[in-house]
């Protein structure tokens, strides 16, 4: 899909970057505000809802007043949307209980909306270390929740992913990431299942060196995740960049087939590399350009 | 973690809540709601222990100059005195209407 980093013969186009609004500098509810069309935000369970979680104090952390996640409801490039922005700066964006609650309930209100004819699309904020440690079990049951009702709207109305950066996406929540009609990132936002601390400490710093930001990036970062087909958009962290993004996103509706089930592609893929030998990671859009299906391949 | 509480004389109720800020590293949220009481009462849960006397000092300064009445619930993440104040401020100037 077409780049939307301003750039011409792979030279940064200053003067774009010098005018932008970032989008990545604005926190969770900014982010969701500056979405949608002006004037047509409406947050659900907001700060003085007050339903934070019950599981953080008792372990000696500071709640925080809407649990990480935000949820605005609004008017997006004239449709009826859904905003479900994480909040990166409160515990790395980890999914609780609660906070999990609050993006799975409003994605399922979507699905009845939508039923009860008002055509609502979801658009998610994925700045998220995954499942909260401090609430384990309950974080993973709500990311389960979060990811069946993603599966359930996404036959009905497009859903779009955001990765706009600084934490990435990460853990659980890379599923949900994997399964948005389409999936928005910046050169700065990153993607992938395991983080790198976590490969590093499970496999050792020869498997993966997590202080090695460049080999970060060329792994898990935004161009490389575009370029490699796991995500579809590269934008600018520019709000209008952004927004512009997000609402043709929306316009071209729900794809014919969903990233997730191309099952036969990605298993092709997996097999052109090989663990003990992994390809320079500039070299992996290539190695899985050559990589297609084999003919009559039913698996 | 921490919680404290504190009360200062105060005669301005504010004209609506505002909620500020963020939970995060160095940085506090602040949700303020008006209440026509005579006082402004503090709740401050903080991640930093053993800080209780330049809490009382920071939010006796701020009280003494901004007497607004209502309750403030200060979820605090480390931030310093400066950034409490900041937030502080930001809070009751968004309440101001």
């Amino acid at each position: 899909m077409t780049s939307r980093v301003p750039a011409r013969n792979g030279q940064t186009d200053w003067n774009a970057m010098l005018a932008r609004v970032s989008f990545i500098e604005l926190d969770a509810r900014a982010r969701a505000v500056a979405l949608l069309d002006d004037g047509t935000a409406r947050e659900l369970c907001g700060p003085f809802d007050r339903i934070e979680s019950p599981w953080l104090e008792p372990q000696g952390v500071v709640p925080e007043s809407d649990d990480g996640v935000v949820v605005v409801k609004g008017v997006l490039g004239g449709r009826p949307a859904v905003v479900i922005a994480v909040e990166q700066a409160f515990q790395g964006g980890g999914i609780g209980e609660v906070s999990g609650a609050k993006a799975a309930a409003s994605l399922s209100l979507a699905v009845r909306d939508n039923r009860e004819g008002t055509p609502t699309v979801a658009v998610l904020l994925l700045e998220t270390g995954g499942v909260r440690l401090q609430e384990a079990n309950l974080g993973l049951a709500t990311v389960a929740e979060v990811c069946a009702a993603l599966l359930e709207l996404r036959a009905l109305q497009p859903e779009v992913g955001v990765i706009a950066g600084t934490m990435g996406c990460f853990g659980g929540m890379s599923i949900a990431a994997g399964l948005c009609s389409t999936l928005i990132m910046t050169r700065e936002g990153r993607l992938g299942l395991n983080g790198p601390e976590v490969i590093e400490s499970e496999a050792g710093v020869a498997e993966f060196d997590a202080s090695d930001d460049a080999l970060i990036w060329a792994i898990d970062g935004g161009a490389q995740r575009t370029g490699t087909g796991l995500a579809d958009v590269l934008v600018l962290d520019d709000v209008t960049a952004v927004r512009s993004a997000v609402i043709e996103a929306v316009g071209r509706g729900v794809p014919g087939e969903h990233r997730s089930r191309r099952i036969r592609e990605w298993r092709a893929r997996l097999d052109a590399v090989d663990p003990a030998d992994p390809p320079d990671p500039a070299d992996l859009a290539t190695v899985w350009a050559h990589a297609v299906p084999a003919e009559g391949d039913r698996r | 973690m921490q919680t404290l509480k504190f009360e200062f004389p105060a005669d301005r109720p504010a004209a609506r809540r505002t909620h500020v800020g963020v939970v995060g590293s160095g940085d506090l949220e602040v949700l303020m709601t008006p209440e026509a009481t005579g006082t402004a009462r503090v709740r401050v849960r903080t991640s930093v222990d053993g800080f209780d006397t330049v809490w009382r000092t920071v939010l006796e300064r701020f009280f003494a100059r901004h007497r607004v009445a209502g309750s403030f619930e200060l979820n605090d993440s480390g931030a310093t005195p400066g950034v409490v104040t900041l937030r502080l401020r930001q809070a009751i100037e968004e309440g101001r209407e």
